[in-house]
């Protein structure tokens, strides 16, 4: 019975193979659209958000005010610099930590570890790139603070310095496994050209290897970058959040991610204060676009000249 | 001579002395949630509500939650993210398009999670008119995912030689027949593997939840997917900062950070299983 309603399937099948191929072909193109159509939504709605914030907000005062008041009685104030500059603050914090140890992690294990090392050390790196934000950050509190606070003899150790601890943590795995990558495709004839000219290995791993390289690294530490700006846990958990102009590293700061953490869950819908959030948002967004853009172009670029 | 060799040693010694810090690192973090958070764990704290404002009982609720969203993300990102590398592998030709939804891939990955958070409030809470709820959290989780499990798929099918889909091909297939038959079966292990460890990721998320449905206290389970919900990130987010009683609820924190620790950790080794145990069968 069912061979026979098999044959008939195949005689007449219930729809023109050529359309139903191009059907399908058209499923899968609509289905690969919408990553396009996500990037693009997320623009949309968090400018359309933002746009009636500044019916009552001036566009300039909120670029370069310096003062963060949405819920004062007498004048409300929405000056975003504050927050640029904590945000700064912490991620150039981060990167001067994270970048050397990356660069240097990454070079060790491409060059130098023994494939028994390397075996073991590549799940270590993903492991520490699965660690949960929030994780990181409650270390923040209980771990890296009373440190901090014993060193510097201050109150408590929430401040720019922990932040840009925890946020070198997180951007680690990412800078970490694209310079590894960098590093390997630098193709090994230059490698060999160096050892045959008579350098040392280490020579060749600091003077031509990563040089060769450079591209791809400064990528790794712009991703890592990208990473850090947009990091929101860490930092609204270790950083004290004072929504103030920042001192020194010393202080409490207040980055862009932690100020909308903060403040959204207590606005109500629809507000000016509600739609400059929004604004934050999309200061966020574009920040952290052209960073990864400019990462992106760059690694592309180096992947051309290496084919 | 001997200056290059000393160089050569001060290098990689610094070489050294960077991975050996970055492993520091891991097991710092590592060490201290086990060994302070496995006083905290016991079963009734698997099982059992939060009591007394939170600072006696489980966890329950917020095993349960982040369970229920995980599922939702999977059910929106795994379908979404197959079907996106499906065609970037299979049907897509090297056009301005291709490279388009290349790029927004890339640039969706680097959307920081408390924007996703935001567009989340905006689409799924207002427009979409989901309110607070699960259902909420985990589009937007699943949405912040997405680029995780189109990436892995993708790479998943690139490791399945061409000459399968040529072969079938060549015997008449039309190109769908060649890739439900010739290509799918072997590249589903990897496409889950990847799927599975992008949940996991979602899992320990808390910036995307924190507007759109997670909640400070539920001490009941959810009963629809259109309740708010309580999640292990955000619970232990509540404990390190918010609770009124910080120190005395530290040890429920360390307990709600091992849980969540081990559940990315189970996460994380059932894809590798699988994806061992699914090659096995095809070998066979």
């Amino acid at each position: 019975m069912t061979v026979v309603a098999a044959q008939y399937n195949r005689r007449r099948p219930w729809i023109n193979p050529k359309i139903k191929e191009k059907l399908i072909h058209g499923f899968f193109f609509a289905n690969g659209m919408i990553s396009v159509l996500a990037l693009l939504g997320i623009f949309a709605l968090l400018t359309m958000t933002s746009i009636p914030a500044f019916r009552e907000i001036n566009i300039g005062s909120f670029l370069t005010g310096f003062e963060w008041n949405p819920t004062s009685y007498v004048k409300e104030q929405y000056g975003i610099v504050p927050m640029l500059v904590s945000t700064l603050m912490v991620t150039v914090g981060a990167l001067l930590i994270a970048i050397p140890l990356g660069i240097g992690t990454a070079a060790y294990l491409s060059d130098v570890a023994s494939p028994k090392v390397r075996e073991i050390a590549k799940p270590i790196v993903e492991i520490l790139a699965g660690i949960p934000s929030v994780v990181i950050g409650f270390l923040g509190i209980v771990l890296v603070g009373p440190i901090l606070s014993k060193i510097f003899h201050t109150h408590n150790g929430l401040n720019a310095i922990n932040g840009s601890v925890l946020l070198a943590v997180m951007a680690l795995p990412t800078i970490i496994s694209i310079s590894e990558d960098a590093l390997k495709n630098v193709p090994s004839s230059y490698e060999q050209a160096s050892l045959a000219l008579g350098a040392s290995k280490w020579q060749t791993i600091a003077r031509v290897k990563i040089p060769a390289a450079l591209s791809g690294i400064i990528a790794a530490c712009m991703l890592g970058m990208g990473r850090a700006v947009g990091e929101t846990m860490t930092v609204l958990m270790a950083t004290g959040c004072a929504p103030a102009m920042p001192k020194s590293m010393l202080g409490p700061v207040r980055t862009l991610t932690s100020s909308i953490a903060i403040e959204l869950g207590e606005v109500a819908y629809n507000t000016t204060h509600y739609y400059a959030l929004f604004a934050l948002g999309l200061v966020l967004f574009l920040i952290t676009f052209f960073i990864n853009m400019i990462s992106d172009i760059i690694l592309h670029k180096y992947e051309k000249v290496n084919r | 001579m001997k200056k290059k060799s000393v160089s050569q040693a001060i290098g990689f010694g610094l070489l050294r002395f960077c991975i050996i810090v970055v492993l520091m690192i891991l097991v710092v973090i590592l060490y201290d949630i086990f060994s302070k958070g496995k006083e905290a764990v016991s079963w009734e704290f698997l099982s059992a509500m939060p009591r007394n404002g939170m600072t006696e009982g489980g966890i329950l609720p917020a095993i349960v939650g982040t369970f229920l969203v995980t599922v939702i993300t999977a059910i929106l990102a795994i379908p979404l993210g197959m079907g996106c590398a499906i065609y970037l592998n299979e049907y897509a030709s090297h056009g301005k398009i291709t490279r388009l939804i290349r790029m927004s891939i890339r640039n969706l990955s680097g959307v920081p999670s408390i924007v996703y958070g935001l567009f989340g409030v905006v689409l799924f809470v207002q427009l979409m008119k989901l309110d607070t709820s699960i259902l909420a959290s985990g589009l937007t989780l699943g949405l912040m995912t997405l680029p995780w499990t189109i990436t892995a798929s993708e790479e998943a099918l690139k490791g399945v030689p061409r000459a399968y889909r040529e072969g079938s091909l060549a015997l008449g297939a039309t190109k769908w027949q060649a890739i439900r038959t010739n290509v799918l079966p072997y590249a589903i292990p990897g496409m889950l593997t990847g799927a599975i460890l992008g949940l996991a990721r979602a899992a320990g998320e808390t910036a995307p939840i924190l507007f759109t449905g997670a909640a400070f206290s539920l001490p009941f389970l959810p009963k629809s997917l259109s309740d708010q919900f309580m999640a292990l990130p955000y619970h232990l987010y509540i404990m390190a900062t918010q609770h009124h009683a910080i120190e005395k609820v530290r040890p429920i924190a360390y307990g709600t950070a091992l849980v969540l620790i081990a559940l990315i950790f189970c996460m994380n080794f059932f894809a590798v299983v699988l994806r061992y145990k699914l090659r096995k069968v095809k070998v066979e």
